[in-house]
């Protein structure tokens, strides 16, 4: 989707932090996933028009990030490592476990993902890039029931947040007084 | 195992774990901010001599003299900049995470007098994506350091300018190489640049630019405070000071632990760590971050000392990250997993690193699973010589940043310490699928 009018002030604040424009491409495109949830391909195609590129330039850098996601996915990201701190540790049972638990819920996207640096909390896990860890199958599902029913706040899909979205959104300066980054 | 931490960086965060990255609490009992006046009646080039004096050396990986980086940057060429390396990425290193989250205040500090010591009015720090938590108390930090007067416009009276910007990553590990960070930075794949040009020559926007990492720049109002010397006079040799060890896998204390470099592995796994569980016996250890080779248990009272690891047992302290393995886990297994990781972090830019970490990947994992054939190990040493010429340490290089030859340290590792073994158990293998008439894969 395109965005909103406060994002696009945002977009503009952002793009002037940098000497050259097309540095404030990977921020626009956490802006646009904090405001759709994934990465349109409208969005892509105002963040060529914003930084003077062509939307293929948009889409060669954001294909390139595992962060952005390129179709819905949903309300959750859940991401867990596998990688060697956590292979010795449990990480593949999480991963299997929580995979099967969520397989057909189309809330909740599980991925294995390499190494979070969370390794003192192997098998380490994100939600919505919310550090988790270490858990059980049963103990992961159960945190992620929490997340989905609202009882624990989640950050956007690109880790931001609720509370600087909505700052941004009803046109306040956040507590800070300057922008919520 | 008479060592113990010494803390440096990583000293007030432990004093006060539950709220040291809030500014009133960072001012008011660390002092923090409190080395700016003492930097800024000090020349840029005196806090760069003290900085050379200190023998602090890069804590990212490369560990390159910090001062001396700062000391190539070409004469009168302006502007600059300095982009703080926070991509944390590789495999079990976790310090910079802790450090960001957790006393974010002690890098903005860093970071002013970096910037005024290289004389640099924009400074970018590149975070890992993943470090939400991170972004949100560093972005806080940064609003509350502009709010006081500590930076922006005429910091302190001084004259000197500085605009931080947080900027986030996406989820890329070659962002964390210093060129595949500029790349990013500029809005690009992060693909990694050949140098030279070295970034302190053209690097940003190909203006010169100093990329440090973020406990590097945490070291450095230390040094200012207390002087080169003083910081010189810790560690041993060439090594100088103290460096964040994220100690991992099976230990029973896995955490960061900051120690003064010349402890040796055995005071730093099985003192301070608490070695492993339940008694059992190690199989091996990696001593920095996935690309480094190998070490076992005859080399756990070696120093940690950064140049006698790279010499003397030919692998590397690099991110700091030792990864702790007992004897119940398959090497194979671990290698093949570290490939799996580097086929798919491997840009793609050079053709040794992007085929090979494929290969090597399919390779290993039929070794490890069962399907593994007798030539195997030699097969991958085959190839593999072509990604990293030589097979020793350092390695040779056919690709343009580091992840290349990394690939090859887990199975170079493989064929110093269980050469015989691991071909004798691919031809047991072999016999077994042939009983079962199962069609080799």
């Amino acid at each position: 989707m395109p965005f909103s009018d406060a994002n696009l002030r945002l977009a503009r604040d952002i793009i002037a932090r940098y000497p050259q424009k097309k540095s404030a491409m990977l921020p626009l495109l956490h802006l646009a996933q904090d405001q759709d949830g994934w990465l349109t391909p409208a969005a892509m195609e105002e963040v060529a028009r914003l930084l003077d590129l062509t939307p293929a330039q948009v889409l060669g850098t954001a294909s390139f990030y595992t962060i952005f996601k390129r179709e819905p996915v949903g309300k959750l990201v859940v991401s867990v490592c596998t990688n060697v701190s956590c292979l010795v540790n449990g990480g593949p049972d999480l991963l299997t476990g929580l995979r099967h638990r969520y397989a057909a819920d189309g809330d909740v996207l599980v991925e294995e993902v390499e190494c979070i640096a969370h390794c003192d909390h192997a098998p380490a896990y994100q939600v919505n890039y919310e550090f988790h860890g270490p858990s059980t199958a049963d103990e992961a599902s159960d945190l992620v029931e929490r997340y989905k029913s609202g009882r624990f706040t989640a950050r956007t899909l690109s880790g931001t947040p609720v509370a600087a979205v909505a700052w941004h959104a009803s046109g306040e300066p956040g507590p800070d007084g300057g922008e919520p980054s | 195992m008479a060592a113990e931490e010494r803390l440096l960086v990583s000293k007030f965060l432990r004093d006060r774990p539950d709220d040291s990255w809030s500014f009133s609490v960072a001012r008011e009992h660390n002092d923090a901010y409190g080395s700016l006046e003492k930097a800024f009646s000090m020349t840029p080039e005196q806090i760069v001599e003290e900085v050379i004096t200190s023998g602090l050396r890069g804590k990212g990986g490369a560990g390159f003299g910090t001062g001396q980086k700062w000391s190539f940057l070409p004469k009168a060429v302006f502007p600059r900049y300095l982009a703080v390396n926070g991509d944390e990425g590789e495999p079990c290193t976790f310090k910079d995470h802790m450090l960001v989250e957790r006393d974010p205040h002690q890098l903005i500090e860093g970071i002013v007098i970096t910037s005024y010591a290289i004389q640099a009015h924009h400074a970018f720090v590149y975070l890992r994506g993943e470090f939400a938590l991170g972004a949100e108390r560093l972005g806080q930090a940064i609003a509350d350091a502009y709010a006081n007067g500590f930076l922006g416009r005429d910091i302190l009276g001084s004259g000197f300018d500085l605009e931080v910007v947080l900027h986030r990553g996406a989820g890329c590990y070659i962002a964390g190489d210093e060129t595949g960070l500029l790349s990013s930075l500029e809005g690009e794949r992060a693909m990694p640049r050949i140098k030279p040009p070295f970034p302190a020559v053209q690097g940003l926007y190909a203006a010169p630019t100093i990329v440090n990492n973020v406990e590097t720049l945490s070291t450095v109002p230390h040094i200012v405070r207390n002087g080169g010397a003083w910081h010189a006079e810790m560690g041993v040799n060439r090594s100088k000071g103290t460096r964040i060890f994220s100690v991992s896998g099976h230990v029973v204390r896995p955490g960061n632990y900051e120690v003064e470099l010349g402890a040796t592995f055995r005071e730093l796994i099985y003192g301070i760590a608490g070695g492993i569980p339940d008694g059992r016996a190690l199989k091996f250890f990696i001593p920095g971050g996935a690309s480094a080779p190998w070490l076992v248990e005859e080399h756990l009272d070696a120093p940690l000392d950064m140049d006698y690891v790279q010499s003397d047992l030919k692998t590397m302290l690099g991110s700091g990250a030792i990864m702790v393995f007992d004897e119940t886990v398959d090497p194979l297994l671990v290698a093949w997993r570290l490939a799996k990781f580097f086929a798919h972090e491997s840009c793609g830019k050079c053709t040794p690193c992007r085929e090979g970490s494929g290969w090597l990947e399919k390779i290993l994992y039929r070794m490890a699973h069962g399907y593994g054939r007798a030539e195997d190990l030699d097969l991958i040493l085959s190839f593999g010589n072509n990604v990293a010429p030589g097979l020793s340490w350092p390695p040779g290089m056919t690709t343009i940043c580091q992840l290349g030859p990394s690939i090859m340290s887990a199975p170079v590792s493989l064929k110093r310490f269980w050469y015989d073994e691991i071909v004798e158990r691919m031809r047991k293998d072999t016999e077994r699928r042939a009983a079962l008439e199962v069609i080799p894969a």
